[in-house]
């Protein structure tokens, strides 16, 4: 199996395996970062949400070998301290029930606020459409990302 | 509304000489049904009996709970905490909370099902929190040397006014350890609640936005092996032959194995065993009819009439009453299968050595999983430890415990700890489905409108009873009867959130809009009338608080003008009594390019003491997205015994888009909490129909509403 050079949270990483690894699994299996989740594997529901590029995208349908050198986010590198904005604003409003979904939502408001700090709700609802929470947390997850728009 | 509650050494256990030094209680939560307590040395806390959980007071002052029960998204590892720091008065920011794993010897009802969490540990919490908090006074008192009258305790310290003395809880925890266990402690009068009905964030609210591995999924263990298991694709067929070998030979794959009728591919990574497992040649046979949603339809319609129905319940003399009747309405709906689909798949990890079993994972009922395994291995249960992760979601699935069993099975078999993984398609395909029903509603009106007679048939698949005989309007209508009639099928079904009651409330609170409007009756009038006939001239028992009722309806007609024209809005109403709690809704619609569009839902709930009002408001409002979106979306079907949809690109859940306002309201009355997981689900249904039907004049009577004329193009 062929070696993959990731570059991870700014970090490098190697992963060896099959090329049409999903990222989701190395990210998973091979590096232990669980942060990113898997909920149904086809892109439908944004668990598995992380950065590329500064861009949301869902790791359970990206092939490992379509990654090459692009700078990849996860939740466990969004901040350094757990202090990104939305993890601030995640804990004020009290958004999680389960909590499955959420590190794929704030990975999603994360690249909706890089690219617009301060989107209406309109933008928000459509940037989030990709992500389910299957507890319905939906109406703190908007606030919350109202709270962090407000201190970007 | 002070209580002193007596209780008894039977109910604490108290240990001394914990690792650190300190104050350890063992408490009951559920029954006092513990041996006669004593003060024991150095004893592991898995060595004594009947003690469901542990409050730690450590010398620096930390404050542990040891939580039994599993955490889903409900909230009790900061709503438990809460309770008990309340009356131990104790600084919130030095309370931790721990999630206990299984231990069937000390522990009662390891479940989380049900909405009883908070109302089954209420008063067990408080005493143990008024327990440590007396010792602790009483250590200082030692202390001191002052009457124990003169101390009080606040914000972690024991304190003596007179003399300006103080002390933290740690300081006093070795010598309070030494002290008995008092015999009867007085709660805390609820006017003097600092933490109670407070909002306090999630206590895992860290660990969740940082993406730490909480959940059963996230279990790593060295050595491990990773495992799917593809299971008949429909209900009813069994392995012929499996034809293995193109799968075995994939890279990664350690072992494939045929048992019972699963096909497991073992391997090193998820990914590699995913991919093997396409190339597995398996042979179905059928043992029973594979059945499809249109046989059922068929058979719906044809079991209300023909079937042998069980009678739940019968007042006075239905037939009399239709006879007489000046008006009869007849009405029938129907719910299809949903998937609980948690957004955690069923997983669990498993290990079985020779000298044991460790399984570790999401489950709501560990302790049933433990026995399952203990019998299928034929195992003792002694040996067998089961560690509960965090749950991605339950909603009644994580009830069952066939994936548990499954795991260590799979892994006696192989003889290596595996982890097994359930993929979107086998959770929707291979699980266990809320069943679907079809009722039929009949209501006899005498000449001034009032309801007299009132029949309820509910044929289910694999329902049970898919009635609840004792709810309104049982007890308000003179002659009443409610039966059902089941219908046995291969499609495994199950306990989803709100169980029954999740479809029956919709359907019941939409027949009784019809029967108001044919009575000419203001809809919630219409239900304050029915109510006020239990009240005067209750037919049968009545199992449900009238009061309590009336409350939340006045109130939800109240917060939500009812009755008042808003130009463009449709109101609907609905009320559900359900796990002892009672709520209400009332739901706006607006028509917008000429469909129907759920914009507002004023919600009141009456749960008894709120715990925690930040936690209550996410239950209302997830269980108010939660019944709406499975009302207007929800959807399983089958087809030859297979479910047709298999996974979310089909199988549509609500998304962010879809919801509407909620505007919350919780009765204040103090009485002790009653449950709120599940109670504000099943009234949303029957207030979103009730509003759609003023605005469109189309009255939806089946599931799911998007499958409506309404919502289709014009």
């Amino acid at each position: 199996m062929p070696v993959y050079t990731l570059q991870i949270n700014g970090k490098q990483q190697k992963a060896d395996v099959a090329a049409d690894t999903p990222l989701l699994w190395v990210l998973r299996d091979h590096l232990h970062l669980v942060g990113a989740k898997y909920g149904c594997g086809i892109a439908q529901c944004g668990a598995c949400t992380v950065h590329m590029n500064g861009n949301a995208v869902k790791s359970c349908i990206l092939p490992v070998s379509s990654i090459k050198a692009a700078a990849i986010t996860t939740i466990e590198g969004l901040s350094e301290n757990g202090d990104h904005p939305l993890q601030t604003a995640w804990n004020e409003v009290d958004v999680p029930q389960c909590g499955y979904c959420q590190a794929g939502q704030i990975m999603t408001a994360a690249a909706l606020l890089k690219r617009k700090p301060h989107p209406a709700e309109d933008e928000i609802d459509n940037a989030m459409h990709g992500n389910i929470c299957r507890c319905g947390a939906y109406h703190r997850i908007r606030e919350a990302v109202k709270l962090a728009s407000t201190k970007i | 509304m002070s209580k002193t509650l007596t209780t008894s050494r039977r109910d604490f256990l108290k240990f001394t000489s914990i690792t650190g030094g300190g104050l350890l209680l063992g408490f009951s939560w559920f029954s006092a049904e513990a041996e006669e307590g004593a003060i024991i040395n150095k004893v592991p806390l898995n060595a004594t009996k009947g003690f469901n959980s542990y409050l730690s007071i450590s010398t620096d002052g930390t404050i542990t709970i040891f939580s039994p029960n599993p955490e889903l998204g409900q909230n009790i590892m900061t709503s438990f905490p809460m309770i008990v720091a309340e009356e131990l008065e104790a600084e919130w920011t030095k309370v931790k909370v721990v999630q206990a794993p299984l231990d069937t010897k000390s522990f009662e009802r390891q479940v989380t099902g049900g909405s009883g969490a908070v109302p089954h540990s209420w008063k067990r919490l408080r005493t143990a929190g008024a327990t440590a908090k007396y010792m602790l006074m009483q250590a200082a008192a030692k202390r001191w040397s002052v009457p124990i009258e003169e101390c009080t305790a606040g914000n972690g310290f024991i304190i003596h006014s007179a003399s300006g003395k103080k002390l933290g809880y740690g300081e006093l925890a070795d010598e309070a350890a030494g002290l008995p266990v008092p015999t009867d402690v007085k709660l805390k009068d609820r006017k003097d609640f600092k933490i109670i009905g407070t909002a306090v964030t999630n206590v895992a609210n860290k660990n969740i936005v940082t993406g730490k591995p909480l959940f059963g999924i996230d279990f790593y263990r060295e050595g491990m092996l990773h495992a799917m298991i593809q299971r008949p694709e429909s209900f009813g067929q069994k392995i012929k032959s499996a034809d293995t070998a193109a799968a075995k030979a994939m890279p990664g794959i350690t072992d494939v194995v045929v048992f019972k009728n699963n096909v497991a591919v073992v391997g090193k990574s998820t990914w590699e065993v995913n991919k093997a497992r396409k190339l597995l040649k398996i042979i179905y046979e059928n043992e029973a009819a594979l059945e499809s949603t249109a046989d059922h339809d068929n058979q719906f319609k044809s079991l209300l009439d023909t079937g042998t129905p069980v009678v739940r319940r019968k007042n006075g003399d239905v037939d009399a009453a239709f006879k007489n009747a000046a008006k009869i309405i007849k009405s029938e709906y129907q719910c299809p299968f949903l998937a609980h689909a948690p957004l955690e798949p069923m997983n669990f990890f498993a290990h079985v050595r020779p000298d044991g079993v460790e399984l570790v994972g999401p489950t709501q009922t560990p302790g049933s999983a433990c026995t399952a395994t203990s019998k299928l291995l034929n195992i003792p249960e002694e040996k067998i430890t089961l560690e509960i992760t965090r749950l991605g979601g339950g909603f009644g699935r994580r009830l069952k415990f066939d994936y548990v069993v499954e795991a260590a099975e799979l892994s006696s078999i192989i003889k290596a700890p595996v982890k097994v993984i359930w993929t979107r398609e086998d959770d929707m395909t291979g699980g266990s489905y809320r069943p679907a029903v079809r009722y039929r509603f009949e209501a006899a009106l005498d000449r001034t409108g009032k309801l007299v007679g009132y029949k309820c048939r509910g044929v289910g698949i694999n329902a049970g009873n898919p009635t609840r005989e004792d709810n309104f309007p049982s007890g308000a209508v003179e002659h009443l009867l409610i039966d059902s009639v089941e219908h046995k099928s291969p499609i495994t079904t199950g306990p989803w959130r709100a169980p029954i009651t999740n479809f029956l409330g919709f359907a019941e609170q939409a027949f009784l809009d019809e029967v108001a409007e044919a009575a000419g009756k203001d809809p919630i009038q219409f239900r304050l009338d029915l109510l006020l006939n239990a009240r005067q001239a209750p037919a049968g028992a009545i199992k449900y608080n009238i009061d309590r009722m009336e409350k939340v309806i006045k109130m939800v007609a109240e917060k939500s003008n009812w009755g008042k024209d808003k130009a463009g809005v449709h109101m609907g109403f609905s009320v559900y009594f359900s796990h002892q709690s009672y709520v209400a809704q009332v739901c706006e619609v607006m028509m917008e390019a000429g469909k129907p569009v759920v914009k507002k839902i004023y919600v009141v709930s009456d749960c008894g003491q709120v715990i925690n009002i930040s936690g209550a408001r996410q239950q209302v409002m997830g269980g108010i997205v939660d019944g709406l979106g499975h009302a207007m979306y929800g959807k399983l079907s089958f087809k030859n015994g297979a479910a047709e949809q298999k996974n979310f690109n089909t199988y549509r859940l609500i998304r962010m888009k879809e919801i509407p306002e909620i505007e919350t309201h919780f009765i204040d009355n103090g009485i002790d909490p009653t449950g709120l997981g599940e109670p504000a689900l099943p009234p949303t249904g029957g207030a979103v129909a009730n509003a759609i039907y003023k605005a469109t004049g189309k009255r939806l009577r089946d599931q799911p509403f998007i499958d409506s004329d309404v919502f289709k193009k014009a």
